[in-house]
């Protein structure tokens, strides 16, 4: 099982990135792209958007199923990875290489309560 | 202690497929391979070159009786006179009197005292049943006997045949000429040329015993085994109907583009006959391609200007690298019209088209 601990991760198996800046960038992890199989489209990224953790941010589908991806906290959807548009398969490849969307927090602190690496691993183990 | 969950049953080739890694499902009530890895490679692979298939899960049922052809003939749609040729197969549905489709089935005429039925595995218990109760209450003099100790392996690809005599060069002289929907037989083997892909190959009959090993053979000169995942893309592409997706017990054949394979022009009364005729055509059955990015799936809902439709099966086509999807839309529909589909909430643009989307490997959408 591939867990980067350098990244922060959700139950509902999105991983997360801190930018310096303060911008979260979001994808899905080895895990998920694994139990969704061949990944053929990766859209309705609500760009603009002002969400609540948990609410619908898009969604990824592969050739078995769609499965929505979630904010991961409060705040707004700032920008998708158009380079998905084509290359969806990209996620199945190097799923921590290719990230989904840009998100701006409505507050830092809420990050700090995102899974690090070892809880999402007890979290994934329990599928 | 409380759980009355029947086990999954298991193919001969189980123990073939956990060697070769595949993500086993539950399918039916078997324990089957979903895919081995990458579903979309196993796909181009039938496309491109040749795949195999464990299809041990579906039945072999044996009709033999000196009343073998008359019983055929109350008991499915299609017209069992089209088989005059041994080893000639016939595609059709098993109807109930309300002229729903119970299964679809393959037919193979093996002599005239002889015939062999293939049928879906989820289906198989209550088809024989059904057989059965239908031999005894017309008095047919007629054995319907499953044969669970026959496996059945499908080759399918451009390369396919190649391959198979290659690996049994003793089969080759016999079934070189065989034409499409036609097989071969010899004892408890039975070479057909037919297949649920759209590609030319091989549905292969062998006494279970014998599988793993045949299936080995095939592995050793680099052949790929492809799952139920692929399965079910090949399929869609090729415009055949799935059971339990695109028909069932309460859809006539009339209403799921299955009109081709019931006889209504000779009077033989089969079983459904009448229920058709009152029934009659209520739904167009077409295929649709998705003219923008998304995935259709099976029951979304279908909206145009004549009413509302609905999807039966739809997927993501790795052949032509749009969604492509089966539904059943109102008769004032034709070819060529623009619906829409709803997509989680979402309408989306889709245009009717002529099925097959794909057959040996090209697209047939213009």
């Amino acid at each position: 099982m591939n867990i980067p601990v350098t990244l922060k991760y959700t139950k509902s198996h999105e991983w997360i990135r801190l930018e310096a800046d303060g911008s979260l960038t979001v994808g899905i992890t080895d895990v998920a792209q694994e139990m969704l199989g061949d990944l053929v489209f990766v859209g309705d990224v609500k760009v603009g958007e002002t969400l609540s953790a948990g609410d619908t941010a898009g969604v990824v589908e592969s050739v078995k199923a769609a499965s929505d991806i979630y904010a991961p906290v409060d705040g707004e959807v700032t920008e998708f990875n158009a380079a998905l548009d084509s290359a969806p398969e990209s996620l199945n490849g190097a799923p921590y290489d290719n990230w989904i969307f840009k998100f701006k927090p409505s507050n830092a602190a809420d990050v700090a309560n995102l899974l690090d690496a070892a809880a999402y691993q007890a979290v994934a183990t329990a599928g | 202690m409380s759980s009355v969950t029947s086990p999954l049953k298991r193919t001969p080739l189980y123990e073939s497929h956990l060697l070769a890694h595949a993500k086993m499902v539950d399918f039916g009530g078997w324990e089957m391979p979903l895919n081995y890895g990458s579903q979309v490679d196993e796909h181009h692979q039938v496309r491109c070159h040749a795949g195999m298939f464990d299809v041990s899960h579906m039945l072999n049922v044996d009709i033999e009786g000196s009343n073998a052809r008359a019983f055929l003939q109350v008991l499915v749609a299609n017209n069992i006179d089209k088989l005059q040729v041994a080893g000639k197969a016939l595609y059709s549905c098993m109807l109930n009197e309300a002229g729903g489709v119970i299964d679809d089935l393959i037919i193979y005429f093996l002599t005239e005292s002889h015939f062999r039925i293939v049928v879906n595995a989820g289906t198989a218990d209550k088809d024989v049943a059904w057989m059965k109760n239908i031999a005894a209450t017309h008095n047919f003099n007629v054995t319907v006997a499953p044969r669970q100790d026959l496996a059945m392996i499908a080759i399918q690809g451009p390369n396919a045949r190649a391959i198979v005599w290659h690996v049994w060069p003793h089969c080759q002289a016999d079934t070189e000429l065989l034409k499409p929907f036609s097989a071969f037989v010899a004892g408890d083997i039975m070479v057909a040329r037919t297949g649920y892909t759209g590609e030319d190959g091989f549905e292969i009959v062998l006494p279970a015993v014998d599988a793993p090993a045949f299936w080995a053979a095939l592995v050793a000169v680099g052949v790929a085994p492809v799952g139920l995942g692929a399965r079910d893309t090949l399929r869609l592409e090729a415009g055949m109907n799935l059971y339990g997706n695109d028909m069932d017990e309460t859809i006539s054949p009339l209403n799921a583009g299955l009109a081709w394979t019931v006889d209504m022009k000779t009077e033989r009364d089969f079983i459904g006959r009448q229920a058709l005729i009152e029934s009659d055509q209520q739904v167009s059955f077409f295929g649709l391609k998705l003219l923008e990015r998304g995935v259709i799936r099976a029951h979304m809902k279908v909206v145009t200007s004549h009413g509302e439709g609905e999807v039966t099966s739809g997927t993501h086509s790795p052949t032509l690298g749009f969604s492509i999807a089966m539904a059943r839309l109102p008769l004032a529909i034709v070819i060529g019209d623009t619906v829409e589909v709803d997509i989680r909430g979402k309408l989306m643009p889709a245009v009717v088209v002529k099925m097959p989307f794909v057959r040996h490997g090209k697209s047939l959408l213009s």
